[in-house]
């Protein structure tokens, strides 16, 4: 193998910890009780078109998108709809959701429920697109940004290139790589579904280099597929993040304040091409989906195929039950994802792993000053400063932070991952782009 | 019921810690130490002694008495200020010069902007001047570098090859005349010259600097435009008129040429954030070298010149960005 592509600015190896990564993905019971959340795409949150006491099938739609970014939710599990309340969310907040108590599981018939591979992709772009859209798929990588929309280039833009980001390059989760190695086939079909909905003829499938089996069963796949090819890439954080990823994939650079299409890509998790396999060629609605469950301590490292709405307590106990000294839960990777303070909370759209970690690693190392060794800026892969940006925000001084580009934050923190001083420089940059991102919006769009 | 700690990403840290860079620092000082001992003998190991303990207490005392704060003796800087105090004095400095050199580098330099990590001045330097311009006898009577191996000698004492080359060429000589007196550049490299403690050996000198390369705790950006643009100016002058003017070789080797570009000019509290403000950095600290040490009324200005540009890293941080994600031009140069 050659030179191996990534992204050019900053970057992070962090320990890669893939324990669950040859753990088969297992089907989950379904639990007793399903909770769903209004809210799980990016934008605004779903609105109940069910009420209570409703009988449900597996696969029915429970609420509608409320608004255009926004996705409809369909019933993972089949009974009746209990309560429409406030329940928790996945970050632990109370928001209005569904609880359906489970009775069996009797699917929508115009679900296909059958194995076999449905290759025939004889579809018109828009058809494609009003699947997608009344499927509920969002973006599966964690972003839940609705997929329809980015289907959809804005006017004036046209797709050149289809990245499907099989990169996973959180430590720890495996969903995306089980993915690949066990739906493949899906994959390449929801790739080609994706192709021919933004009308492009070149599809580039990044997976990282830690993954040779995946890029080994993925190459095979692909032969005689055309305009679709697999490109290993070198192992570095954050590069499943979009712009990244694009970076590395085909050299551009997204401008800064812009969406991927403007330098003609556009970008979908793998778990969403299987995603749109599914709803396109299965009819099949998204309520369930691949999620790790992994940790040092946990006995048994898995990789589970999940309805939406299980209590996170049911994955955890398949999982053998949760280790004695767990001191944190998080909800995604350890990079990125979310600590969350209870193990009643729902797995969502956008959940891909939860993360057990040990007492010993779940606290903070005390903050200490910033020497100026320039090690954030060095890693930053959007070329921004963090000890500045952390330090103006801490001020309160957001016309700097504007200026200093803090919107360009993606925040994969591999600035405070590398901080030698152990400053939480995501926590101050978090908070300067929640304010100076409020400032931006009360000046209203001035271009 | 159980408790989960609740806080924002990242979950998981590098192994970087202030610590380690610090005692990565004092392992790459290591050799220049071991020179400067074998060639200076117990005198060094005095100077080491006095100045690393001096540094160590005056920290203590203004961190416990004065500010009242947290005492953080063990993250290993006021260790790296001792050990650079001492390789930047003669070896047969008076102990009470020392302490007045620990005094000033950890209270005035360090501690009186904040202590650690808002310092615009490099501590050591800050104490080598002070040092410099209340002592000039003391610390410019240089012991002749002997061989500990050769027996314990009475110190001779006797000037840098820089002060040789100053007076020599103020007094109207030639470099050619002048050739005889300087040390060879093998001596250069070895440590076999006059100057201070931590000074005399390129070879030691660069092994450190290779060591906090390879563990990144420096980057290669300062020392080579610093010395990079040494060469070139003194080259220029060198090829205009070689009777007069040094040539570049003898520029990087003598003097605190090396300890400055390697441990003084990329001590990362008072040098620039980025790479390019890196470079620029170097660049200005070579160029004022040069001028110092040609043009100057002092023979070397390896100290003047870094203090010179920690000055202006605040407008250096402002003017040099580093290369934005999706942002053209490559620069962003703001007034």
């Amino acid at each position: 193998m050659g030179i191996l592509k990534t992204f050019a600015l900053g970057g992070i190896h962090p320990k890669e910890n893939k324990l669950s990564a040859n753990a088969a993905i297992e089907t989950l019971a379904i639990p007793k009780q399903a909770f769903i959340p209004m809210g799980q795409n990016l934008g605004a949150p779903s609105k109940p078109v069910v009420k209570r006491g409703d009988k449900v099938k597996t696969g029915q739609l429970l609420a509608e998108a409320g608004g255009f970014i926004s996705t409809p939710i369909h019933s993972p599990v089949s009974g009746t709809i209990f309560k429409i309340d406030n329940i928790l969310n996945s970050s632990g907040y109370k928001q209005p959701g569904i609880i359906i108590n489970v009775e069996g599981d009797e699917w929508e018939e115009s679900i296909d429920r059958t194995e076999e591979i449905n290759s025939n992709i004889d579809y018109s772009s828009q058809e494609i697109i009003d699947k997608v859209k009344k499927s509920g798929l969002v973006g599966m990588g964690g972003a839940t940004f609705p997929t329809y929309v980015k289907l959809m280039p804005p006017p004036g833009n046209t797709a050149e290139y289809l990245i499907i980001n099989g990169v996973e390059c959180e430590p720890y989760l495996t969903s995306d790589h089980r993915l690949m190695l066990e739906k493949g086939k899906e994959i390449i079909i929801g790739t080609q579904l994706l192709m021919k909905a933004l009308k492009v003829t070149k599809a580039i499938i990044g997976i990282e280099n830690n993954k040779p089996d995946a890029i080994n069963h993925m190459t095979e796949l692909v032969k005689g597929k055309e305009g679709i090819s697999i490109m290993p890439l070198k192992v570095q954080y954050p590069q499943g993040g979009e712009k990244q990823l694009i970076k590395a994939a085909v050299n551009r650079e997204v401008p800064s304040g812009k969406l991927p299409i403007a330098v003609g890509c556009v970008v979908q998790n793998v778990g969403t091409a299987f995603a749109i396999y599914e709803a396109v060629q299965k009819n099949k609605p998204l309520f369930e989906r691949v999620v790790t469950v992994t940790g040092k301590a946990v006995k048994k490292p898995s990789n589970f195929l999940v309805r939406i709405g299980t209590p996170i307590k049911e994955l955890i106990d398949a999982a053998e039950g949760l280790p004695e000294n767990t001191g944190k839960i998080i909800n995604g990777g350890p990079m990125m994802g979310k600590a969350i303070n209870s193990t009643e909370i729902p797995i969502v759209k956008g959940s891909s792993g939860i993360l057990l970690m040990e007492n010993e690693e779940s606290h903070r190392e005390t903050e200490s000053p910033c020497i100026r060794c320039s090690k954030c800026t060095y890693v930053c892969p959007m070329g921004l400063e963090p000890f500045l940006l952390s330090k103006v925000s801490k001020l309160g001084k957001f016309d700097i932070a504007e200026e200093e580009m803090i919107m360009d934050c993606i925040e994969c923190g591999s600035c405070q991952y590398t901080c030698p001083a152990n400053i939480p420089l995501l926590d101050y940059l978090r908070l300067g782009k929640n304010k100076t991102g409020a400032i931006i919006r009360s000046r209203g769009k001035t271009g | 019921m159980n408790m989960f700690t609740i806080s924002g990403s990242p979950h998981v840290k590098s192994d970087e810690s202030t610590k380690k860079i610090m005692y990565g620092v004092v392992i790459a000082m290591m050799p220049a130490m071991l020179v400067s001992i074998y060639f200076f003998g117990l005198q060094a190991v005095r100077v080491l002694f006095l100045a690393v303990l001096a540094s160590l207490f005056f920290e203590w005392v203004i961190q416990k008495y004065l500010i009242k704060g947290p005492v953080t003796l063990m993250d290993g800087s006021a260790l790296v200020t001792g050990i650079l105090l001492a390789f930047n004095v003669p070896s047969n400095l008076p102990a009470w010069m020392i302490i007045i050199g620990a005094l000033v580098a950890i209270g005035m330099a360090k501690m009186s902007f904040g202590g650690l990590g808002k310092n615009i001045f490099n501590p050591a330097l800050v104490a080598r001047v002070f040092l410099l311009v209340s002592f000039p006898v003391q610390m410019t009577s240089w012991p002749k570098p002997q061989p500990i191996t050769e027996g314990l000698a009475d110190v001779i004492t006797g000037p840098t090859p820089l002060g040789i080359i100053k007076e020599g060429l103020g007094a109207g000589k030639t470099m050619s005349e002048l050739k005889p007196e300087i040390p060879t550049y093998m001596q250069d490299f070895t440590g076999q010259m006059g100057g201070s403690m931590g000074e005399v050996s390129a070879i030691a000198l660069i092994l450190g600097g290779i060591y906090m390369l390879w563990k990144k705790i420096i980057t290669w950006h300062i020392p080579v435009s610093m010395l990079a643009t040494v060469a070139i100016f003194s080259g220029i002058l060198w090829g205009i008129n070689p009777e007069h003017y040094a040539d570049p070789m003898f520029h990087m080797l003598t003097g605190g040429m090396l300890l400055g570009a390697i441990f003084m000019a990329t001590d990362m509290v008072s040098s620039p954030m980025t790479n390019i403000g890196q470079l620029v950095f170097g660049f200005g600290v070579g160029l004022l070298t040069i001028l110092i040490r040609i043009w100057g009324a002092y023979p070397e200005g390896v100290s003047f010149a870094i203090l010179l540009m920690n000055a202006v890293v605040p407008l250096i941080n402002k003017g040099f960005k580093p290369k934005r994600f999706g942002v053209k031009p490559a620069v962003t140069i703001k007034s």
